[in-house]
C-alpha cells in the first residue's frame, strides 16, 4: 500500500495508543475488532441483546437478516455513529487494538477516520469529484499538492473509478451516476486509509451492472480492508463475504462461514430465514 | 342508499351547487381583495408624494435638506440611516443567528431545543414599542456610560476607522439603533436557518461525520454548501424586518437630519422621519407629500428585499 501511494506512511491519528498499521502486516484471520455483550438501546427500546462477534482481518463479514433486526445498528455502533443522536446508547465492549472503542475517552474524530462507512443511497459531497476525495484526507493529514493528487488517483483506483472520471476530476460530483458515486463515495472512504470499512445496503439502490462492479471491488478490497456488509440480497452475502453473520430481532442467531452458513446452517432460523421462508 | 336520497329531496344537488358557486366566488374575491389592496397602496402612495418627486426630481433621493421652512425636502439622510442601520443590525444578527440555529439542530440536549426554539420564536412577539422603551432606557444608558466611551477612548484613535467612533457619547444614535434592531430580526433570522438546516438530509451529515469531521467541519462543507441560497434568503428576511421597523428605531436612534460618519452620531431612518413628521403634516403641503414619497421609496425597498428572500427561501421550504 505504502508502495502504491508512493509517500511514507503519514503519521495515523492515534486514538489515545500507538497503534500499529494492520495493512502492512500478513492477514492473520485473527479478529479486527472483537464485539462482546454489547446492548444497544433506543431509549427504552433494546435494539441489540448481547452480540458477541468477531471480526477477522482482511476478511468479509456479511450481516443478513430481516430488516429492523439490528444489522445497520451494529454498523452504526462500530463507528459510534450512534454518538450524534440523544437517547441512543451502547453498553459492552467493542476491542480494537485492545482498546474498547465505546470508551467515554475514544476520539471519535479519529476513530471514525480508521473505521470507514458506505452508505445505502450514495452520498457525494455538494463539491468537485478531486475535493470530494481531498475532503477527508484534509482533515486527517497534511499533504502536499502532489501527495494529495497521488492520494486521490489511487484511491479512485482502487474504487475502480478513475478511468471514468481522470478527465473531470474538476467538476462536480453530482453529476455522476449513481453507481459511479457510490464508487466514489467508497474512494473517498478508502481515501482516508482506514482499516475497517462499514459497507451499509451499498449496492440496494444501484442496477446490476453497478452492484457488480461493487462486488467485484469489495472481493478487491479485502486484501488491504477489513469489511463488514450489510444485505438483503443472499446471492450478494453469498458471493462476497467469507464469513456470515445471520441477525434476527436483535440477537445474533449464527455466525459462520458462508459455505457453511449457506448450506448447512446450524440454526432453524437461519435455514427458515435463507430459504425464504420469512423475512 | 346515497341515490334513494336525492331522489328524494330532488332539489339538493342543484341547491348544493349554488351553494358551492358562492362560496368559491367569495374565496376569490378575498384573494383578489390582497391583489388589489397591496396595489392600491402603492399607488396611493405614489400619488401622494408625485408633487414632491417633480418639484425635487432626482436630487429628492441625493440631497441631505430637511427644512419646512424654506420648503427643501431631501431623501438622503433617512435613506442612508435605513441602510446604515439594517446593514449593521445584520453584521450583528446573521453570526448571532447562525450560532442560535447551529446550537438548536447540532448541539443542544434534546430536552433544551424545544424551550429555546420557542424563546427564539416569542422574541419575535415582542411588539416593537416594548423594545423601543428598552433600548431607551436600559440600553441607551449602558451605551452611553460605558461602551461608546471605551470606544471613542480605544478605537477611535486608530486612522480611518476611529472616524467611525467619533462624538459625544449620547448613548442614542445610528449604533444602538442597530443594536435594537439587532435583537428585533434575530428571531426571523434563526428560526428561518435552523429550519434550513434541519433539511438537509441526515445521511449526508453521517457520511461526512464518517470520513471524520468535527460538527464545525460538517456545518462548512456539508450544511451550509447545501443551505446556502435559502440561508442568504433568511437573511434578506430578515433585512426587511430591519429596514421597515419604525417604533423601536424612533426612540434611539436621535432624530436628526444629518449624515455623521461617526456610528455613535445621532441620525433617521425613513420610517421614523415619516412617523415624527406626519402628525405635523398639513394636508396638501409640500411636506406631506416629500413623505409620502419617503414612504414610496421604504415600500419598493422592503417589497424587493422581501421577494427576494421569499424567492430564495422557496425552493428548500416547500420540501
Amino acid at each position: 500500500m505504502n508502495e502504491t501511494t508512493g509517500q511514507t506512511a503519514a503519521p495515523r491519528p492515534s486514538l489515545g495508543l500507538q497503534l500499529p498499521r494492520s495493512q502492512f502486516e500478513p492477514a492473520t484471520g485473527e479478529p479486527r475488532i472483537a464485539v462482546r455483550n454489547l446492548d444497544f438501546f433506543y431509549g427504552a427500546n433494546r435494539a441489540l441483546k448481547g452480540i458477541n462477534l468477531d471480526l477477522p482481518d482482511r476478511r468479509v463479514m456479511g450481516m443478513i437478516g430481516p430488516s429492523g433486526c439490528g444489522k445497520s445498528t451494529l454498523l452504526r455502533v462500530l463507528n459510534r455513529m450512534y454518538d450524534l443522536y440523544p437517547g441512543q446508547r451502547a453498553t459492552g465492549d467493542v476491542m480494537m487494538d485492545g482498546q474498547n472503542l465505546l470508551a467515554p475517552t475514544t476520539d471519535v474524530n479519529a476513530l471514525r477516520s480508521r473505521i470507514g462507512m458506505v452508505f445505502q443511497k450514495p452520498t457525494p459531497f455538494p463539491m468537485s469529484i478531486y475535493e470530494n476525495i481531498a475532503f477527508g484526507v484534509k482533515l486527517h493529514e497534511k499533504l502536499s499538492k502532489s501527495a494529495m493528487d497521488e492520494r486521490v488517483e489511487w484511491s479512485l483506483t482502487r474504487a475502480a473509478l478513475w478511468g471514468e472520471v481522470r478527465d473531470r476530476l474538476e467538476r462536480s460530483a453530482l453529476g455522476l451516476s449513481g453507481g459511479q458515486q457510490q464508487r466514489l463515495c467508497i474512494a473517498r472512504t478508502i481515501a482516508v486509509r482506514p482499516d475497517v470499512i462499514l459497507l451499509d445496503e451499498p449496492t440496494s439502490a444501484l442496477d446490476p451492472i453497478s452492484t457488480l462492479r461493487i462486488e467485484e471491488l469489495i472481493d478487491e478490497l479485502k486484501q488491504d480492508f477489513t469489511i463488514v456488509i450489510v444485505t438483503h440480497n443472499m446471492q450478494q452475502a453469498a458471493r462476497c463475504a467469507d464469513q456470515v453473520a445471520f441477525f434476527y430481532l436483535g440477537e445474533l442467531i449464527e455466525v459462520g462461514t458462508a459455505a457453511q452458513m449457506f448450506t448447512a446452517p446450524r440454526q432453524r432460523r437461519t435455514q427458515d430465514y435463507i430459504t425464504g421462508r420469512f423475512g | 342508499m346515497s341515490l334513494a336520497a336525492t331522489a328524494e329531496t330532488g332539489e339538493a344537488p342543484q341547491t348544493r351547487g349554488r351553494g358551492d358557486a358562492i362560496a368559491a366566488a367569495l374565496a376569490v374575491a378575498a384573494g383578489l381583495f390582497v391583489l388589489l389592496l397591496l396595489g392600491a397602496i402603492l399607488v396611493s402612495l405614489l400619488m401622494g408624494g408625485l408633487p414632491a418627486l417633480q418639484q425635487f426630481g432626482s436630487a429628492f433621493l441625493t440631497r441631505a435638506i430637511w427644512n419646512p421652512v424654506t420648503q427643501k425636502f431631501g431623501a438622503a439622510v433617512p435613506i442612508y440611516g435605513t441602510l446604515v442601520t439594517a446593514i449593521l443590525a445584520l453584521v450583528m444578527a446573521v453570526p448571532l443567528s447562525f450560532g442560535i440555529a447551529v446550537y438548536l439542530t447540532e448541539l443542544a440536549p434534546l430536552w433544551l431545543r424545544r424551550p429555546v426554539g420557542i424563546a427564539v420564536e416569542l422574541l419575535a412577539a415582542v411588539p416593537s414599542i416594548i423594545f423601543g422603551m428598552w433600548g431607551f432606557f436600559v440600553i441607551a444608558p449602558l451605551m452611553a456610560q460605558y461602551v461608546q466611551p471605551w470606544c471613542i477612548d480605544t478605537l477611535g484613535d486608530l486612522p480611518v476607522i476611529g472616524d467611525l467612533f467619533q462624538g459625544p457619547p449620547f448613548g442614542t444614535g445610528i449604533f444602538t439603533a442597530a443594536l435594537i434592531l439587532a435583537v428585533m430580526i434575530i428571531p426571523f433570522i434563526a428560526a428561518t436557518m435552523r429550519d434550513v438546516f434541519l433539511t438537509v438530509p441526515p445521511v449526508f451529515k453521517e457520511s461526512a461525520y464518517g470520513v471524520g469531521c468535527t460538527t464545525s467541519e460538517v456545518m462548512r462543507a456539508i450544511v451550509l454548501p447545501y443551505t446556502r441560497v435559502s440561508v442568504v434568503g433568511g437573511i434578506m428576511l430578515g433585512l426587511g424586518r430591519a429596514l421597515g421597523e419604525t417604533m423601536a428605531v424612533t426612540f434611539v436612534i436621535g432624530n436628526t437630519n444629518r449624515i455623521s460618519t461617526s456610528l455613535f452620531g445621532p441620525g433617521n431612518t425613513i420610517a421614523s422621519l415619516i412617523a415624527l413628521e406626519f402628525p405635523e403634516s398639513q394636508a396638501g403641503s409640500l411636506k406631506l407629500s416629500s413623505l409620502l414619497a419617503l414612504g414610496f421609496i421604504l415600500f419598493v425597498i422592503s417589497f424587493v428585499v422581501l421577494a427576494i428572500s421569499r424567492l430564495l427561501l422557496r425552493p428548500r421550504l416547500r420540501a
